[in-house]
Order: structure tokens, then sequence, then C-alpha cells
């Protein structure tokens, strides 16, 4: 994060913050009793299973921590997360089966 | 038995969140590991979680500072993830719309999902429930979820530094959003609409500027949408 000074960290969050409040208030606060269409909440519907998965695919196949290798240990991690967070409907079971799966093939030494 | 009171309902909207803090917490204490590994230094971490309020788009923001993105790509990837804020609103404003704006300005900045959630349950459920009661369940269910995400980021921030890197916490965030996304596969149209910015994600990387992020992410909404429209149409 060396590149970025502490100005510009203090205005993303600024930015993030207004623009996240803005969203948060639009029908409820300035856009008062109009209706969304329902084209587009068949579109926001979906924007954190899109933006979420888009964002982490590469992170997940061709990890930096070890040199853009695809790595057996952080695969199976993801596959359980995946499947645990499917079955379970419960994102905390996701994260420390997915999280205990990445030490434990990585412990064993793949 | 219905809620009639405001204080009744302030106390069911309250213990009713509890349970929540088993995701909150854990979650928030992850930010703050994650943030201060990145490099965000306590006032910055603390800023983020009290000024956004949403883990989801906190955590968009600061993997793609790590990837060094240009400005303008961490703050609109981050507020697309935040897009789904405009429905809560939206689904909302039938239940708190007759409310007085300054109580609307601040449900607007405690609307996370957890709050929402929980809120257009009950409101649904008992849509006999008078104006006051519904803003006071509102604010019940704020109660322990805001303050506890501000604690747990703090503690997460202040026990990161001490993480050694064994610990792979760069994989944390990927896990994070698995475990965010895989519960809400819920129908062929939520699981079309992942798939596919998945697979645009890989077909468009050579997209400069961290740009194929929201490209995937749009083809995605795209194609969930118009999976949901024909399998309503029949």
């Amino acid at each position: 994060m060396t590149a970025w000074s502490d100005p510009a960290i203090w205005g993303i969050m600024a930015a993030l913050g207004l623009g996240t409040y803005t969203l948060r208030l639009s029908f409820l606060g300035l856009l008062g009793g109009r209706a969304i269409p329902e084209w587009a909440l068949r579109h926001l519907r979906y924007t954190a299973v899109t933006i979420l998965p888009a964002l982490i695919t590469p992170a997940v196949l061709w990890p930096e921590a070890t040199g853009g290798q695809t790595d057996p240990a952080r695969l199976a991690a993801a596959a359980v997360a995946l499947i645990g967070g499917y079955v379970t409907r419960n994102a905390i079971v996701a994260i420390v089966g997915g999280m205990a799966t990445l030490y434990l093939v990585q412990f064993a030494g793949f | 038995m219905a809620i009639s009171t405001p204080k009744s309902a302030y106390l069911k909207g309250a213990t009713g969140a509890l349970p929540f803090l088993l995701v909150v917490v854990p979650f928030g204490m992850l930010f703050g590991v994650v943030g201060t590994e990145a490099g965000l230094n306590l006032a910055q971490v603390m800023g983020f979680s009290t000024l956004v309020i949403a883990g989801a788009a906190q955590f968009t923001a600061v993997q793609l500072m790590v990837d060094e993105a240009p400005t303008i790509v961490v703050i609109v990837s981050a507020l697309a993830v935040n897009l789904r804020m405009a429905m809560y609103a939206a689904a909302l404003a039938p239940y708190l719309g007759p409310a007085p704006f300054w109580q609307r300005a601040i449900i607007a900045y405690l609307n996370v999902d957890q709050t929402y959630a929980m809120s257009h349950q009950q409101f649904e459920a008992e849509p006999q429930m008078p104006l006051p009661a519904r803003v006071a369940f509102f604010f019940g269910c704020a109660t322990p979820i805001l303050p506890m995400w501000v604690v747990a980021t703090y503690v997460g921030a202040v026990a990161g530094a001490a993480i050694p890197p064994e610990f792979a916490l760069d994989f944390a965030v990927p896990i994070t959003f698995i475990a965010l996304v895989a519960p809400g596969l819920r129908t062929l149209a939520h699981v079309s609409a992942a798939a596919t910015s998945v697979i645009l994600a890989l077909a468009l990387g050579w997209i400069p500027h961290n740009l194929w992020i929201l490209a995937a992410g749009i083809g995605g909404m795209i194609v969930g949408a118009e999976v949901e429209r024909r399998g309503t149409a029949q």
C-alpha cells in the first residue's frame, strides 16, 4: 500500500462513505415515494453475487503469495468454502472451513 | 403477540439482532486484520468501518488499493458492491417512508445487510405495526450490530499487527467473499450470474486498470436478471 498517500486514502474513504450513504438514503429519503423500476431491481439483486466472485477469481487461481503459481492448498480452501457455504447457508462455517483446509493442506506439505 | 409499543418493538429488535453478532464480529475483526496487514493505520481502518460500514465494499477497496488500481476504479468498484443498498432503501420505503426526515437520515446511515433483512422481514410479517414501533424496531436491530462492528474492527486492527505471515491471511479475503456469496446462490439466476462473472473475469482480465472487475460484474448482473425474467415469464 506504499503507493497511497495519507490524503489519498482518506479521500477514497470519504468518497466511499458519501457514495454508500447516498445509496442507503436514495429511495428512503431523497427520492421519497418514487418506486424503483422492476428492471433495475432485477439487476440490483445480483450485484453482490457478481462483483465479489469477479474480484477474487484471479486471486484464487493465481495467488500473489505464491508468485502467481496455482496453489493446491488455496484451490482446496476455496472449494471447501464454496461447498460449505452453499450447503450450510452459513458464512462463518464457510470461512472457518476454508481457512482450516488451507492450513491443513499447507501443513501436510503438498 | 403483536408488537404495539415502541419500547417492546425496540427490545424485540435488539434481542433478535444478537445472533447476527456471530457473523458481524468475526467479519469486523477480519477487516481490522486485513486492513492493517495491507498497510492502513489504526485511524484509517477505523475510518473505513465507521464511515463506510459495509464489509464487502471495504474489503474490495482495500484489495484494489493493494493491487494499486487507479483511485476512481477503487471507488467505483467498491460502490458497485454497495448498489444493493439502494434496493434495501427501496424495500424499506413503504414501511419507513412516512417517518420524519431526520429519522430516515439516521436509518439510512445504519441500513446494513443485517438491519435491513431483520426489519423488512418483521414489517412484512406484521403490516399493522404502527410507524413509531417500526422505527423503534429498526433502531433496536442496529443497537447491538453497529457498535460491535466498530469494536470488532478495532480488536482486529490491534491484533492483526501481531499475526505472522504463515497464517496466509492474503487468502482471507477470497475465502470471505466466497463465504458471503455461496449462501446466496439460492436460484438458477443467482448461480448463472455468479458463474458468468467468474468466466468473464478470466476472459476479460486483459482490460487495464482493474476495469475487468466492473465489466465482469455487469455482465453477470445482466445474465442473472435475464435468467430471472425468463423464469418468471413462464
